[in-house]
């Protein structure tokens, strides 16, 4: 016991010292929470606020004057804008789920040892990483010779794959022990069963993740719309709301256009912030579901990508 | 290496198949018919292969097949005349590309921009990690997770709704609160000046939070041993901090900066398109090649330019690539991609 500790300080210091570095830690973390969280409750705020009450005061954090009229027209009366949640739920089902079973499939085949050509279809993926035609090709294919301008397909098909995704689902299935795939096969389970049946089951947090991340994706997605979708009815609620904005801001500045929203009553801002609060809903309440097996999902791609 | 399976390397492949290549040879040489053998492949391979097919034509389709279309880059093009049919021009679209403003604007932006939010970005992560790093598992942990991931999630639509909230002239929060200190409420919009900043602080808004995790999760694998050895020493935390987890974390902060060189020719469109609502007074400081790609397609209808600055970006994107991947291989050659 002879050794000797630089011990400059008492022991209360110590704890006092500990107890301030964590209130400023605490701080810290709460100041950028309240940032990241700021905008989601302007918006949310302006989509409960009368238009006269945003005209006054501007956005605010807390409603000043309190109103649903926005809800209450978007439900009874927008029919518009319910297309066009309509049309991005059934694009992010379709393709989410679509894209999920063709990128986990391969990904599944690519990690089977047995599997000669994997290391060759491995690197077939990976050069689309690498390098791309860039948007015109794309373009003039999807227009001119596929058709698919103005077709729910166009919002589907083009992005169901993702080389990314692909390869960081077939880290997951590596990481199945080889002898359980074996057992099974010795049993007279064939690929496609060992598949649904144990490699599925398995993998739930890392398809539960890349699942999340392609459901966002679709849902995200406002790009596509912008380059292939003219017909309103097919119009995305991404690509909706920045049309609106766009021309708002335009009408805005016309005489005309604002005797008109007077007369009509209708309250243009809180409905455009209404609208952005429901679209931004459904991602919400689907990261609080899975954040479970998202977060573990991330370290692990994280690490291992 | 995202392509090559983690246990081998991409070159043992062909040691690997080699002892059955052999048997294959021995058993074939002595009575296996071609058709017993395909069989014997087909047993092992067919389904894989048969697994891999709907996704290998997928980017047959909308990856490889465009990637010959840069030659419309080299070419007229003419919607009647399609894309074999239109007339060869050689460098043309090129020539009238550089020889305007426009290209080194998008080039600079699009360059500057990644240095500006690389750099600022990884600041704020590695911040965000460290702080993150000391509250681990509590409760309080998890819901400033939550409410630093939830701007991850979001559209650049709704991001343009928020930042619209925030500037713009009459009603944003920002001109308001300015004019309580009495000054006069500001253009946004309509100064191209300013966006550098907000750009900044919208990407920092929206990606640290998520960008932190990596680097979370780097300093959670480091073994608490050299922490209490630390603390014996009599070092406290900053010290900690400054001697253990930074040193920990530098490889993979120098993987991340020389990766991320393979994408500096890439900008993100949803960003650098929405958010500053493509207001034509905006351009010099958000207009990138992205954003020129679409608008020379689609709003000037300049197909030959918007090609060729596509091609641009393509070409020099990949040797980008090759040179960051080179790097990466040079200092930690278990994280390269190829």
């Amino acid at each position: 016991m002879s050794r000797v500790l630089p011990r400059a300080r008492s022991g209360t210091w110590y704890v006092v010292m500990g107890f301030v570095a964590r209130f400023f830690v605490n701080l810290a973390l709460l100041t950028f929470s309240v940032f990241c969280l700021v905008p989601f409750m302007v918006v949310i705020s302006a989509s409960l606020s009368t238009e006269a009450a945003i005209g006054k005061y501007g956005y605010t954090i807390f409603p000043k004057e309190f109103s649903a009229l926005a809800y209450q027209i978007i439900f009874r009366d927008a029919s518009r804008v319910m297309r066009s949640y309509g049309v991005s739920t059934v694009v992010t089902v379709a393709g989410a789920s679509a894209g999920m079973l063709v990128m986990s499939l391969m990904a599944y085949a690519l990690s089977r040892k047995q599997f000669q050509l994997r290391q060759g279809i491995s690197f077939y993926i990976f050069f689309t990483m690498l390098f791309s035609g860039g948007l015109v090709p794309s373009y003039i294919l999807i227009t001119q010779y596929l058709g698919m301008k103005n077709t729910l397909w166009v919002l589907i098909v083009p992005g169901l794959m993702s080389g990314w995704y692909v390869l960081v689902l077939r880290t997951f299935f590596q990481d199945i022990p080889e002898e359980l795939l074996d057992a099974a096969k010795m049993d007279g389970a064939g690929e496609w069963r060992i598949f649904f049946q144990i490699a599925v089951p398995l993998s739930t947090p890392g398809l539960a993740t890349i699942a999340l991340f392609t459901m966002l994706g679709y849902w995200n997605d406002f790009y596509t719309a912008l380059l292939y979708i003219e017909k309103q009815e097919l119009y995305p609620i991404q690509y909706l709301l920045w049309v609106i904005l766009q021309s708002a801001e335009w009408l805005q500045r016309t005489e005309q256009a604002q005797l008109m929203s007077q007369a009509l009553r209708v309250p243009a801002l809180p409905m455009r912030m209404a609208m952005a609060a429901l679209a931004i809903g459904p991602i919400a309440f689907g990261y609080l579901f899975v954040q479970k097996y998202f977060i573990r999902g991330i370290r692990l791609g994280s690490l291992k990508g | 290496m995202p392509w090559t399976t983690t246990q081998e390397a991409p070159l043992s492949d062909a040691q690997a198949t080699a002892p059955d290549r052999t048997r294959a040879a021995v058993l074939s040489a002595s009575r296996m018919t071609s058709s017993d053998r395909l069989r014997r492949w087909l047993r092992n391979n067919g389904a894989p292969l048969l697994m891999s097919l709907p996704g290998m034509l997928h980017l047959l389709i909308f990856a490889y097949i465009p990637m010959f279309g840069i030659i419309i880059a080299f070419k007229r093009y003419r919607f009647d005349q399609g894309i074999f049919g239109s007339e060869w021009i050689g460098l043309y679209n090129f020539k009238f590309l550089f020889s305007s403003a426009v290209a080194a604007r998008i080039t600079r932006n699009t360059v500057g921009y990644h240095f500006l939010f690389m750099i600022t970005g990884m600041f704020a992560s590695l911040c965000i990690a460290l702080l993150m790093n000391e509250v681990q598992g509590t409760l309080r942990a998890r819901f400033y997770q939550s409410a630093m991931f939830l701007p991850h999630f979001i559209s650049y639509v709704i991001v343009t709704y928020f930042v619209f909230a925030f500037l713009n002239l009459e009603t944003g929060m920002l001109n308001r609160i300015l004019a309580r200190f009495g000054v006069d409420p500001i253009r946004w919009y309509g100064e191209a000046r300013y966006w550098p900043g907000i750009l900044t602080v919208v990407q920092i808004w929206k990606g640290t939070g998520y960008g932190s995790i990596l680097y979370l999760a780097v300093m959670l694998g480091i073994s608490p041993e050299y922490y209490e050895a630390a603390k014996i020493d009599g070092a406290n935390k900053l010290q900690q901090i400054w001697h253990i987890t930074l040193p920990m974390l530098v490889p993979i902060i120098v993987i991340q900066v020389l990766l991320s060189m393979g994408s500096m020719f890439r900008a993100n469109f949803g960003l650098f398109f929405n958010v500053p609502m493509n207001r034509t007074a905006l351009y010099p400081t958000t207009d990138v090649i992205d954003t020129f790609v679409y608008r020379a397609l689609l709003q000037m209808g300049d197909m030959g330019m918007s090609a060729a600055a596509g091609v641009y970006q393509s070409v020099v994107g990949f040797v980008l690539v090759l040179l960051s991947n080179w790097a990466v291989r040079r200092v930690d050659p278990e994280r390269a991609l190829f």
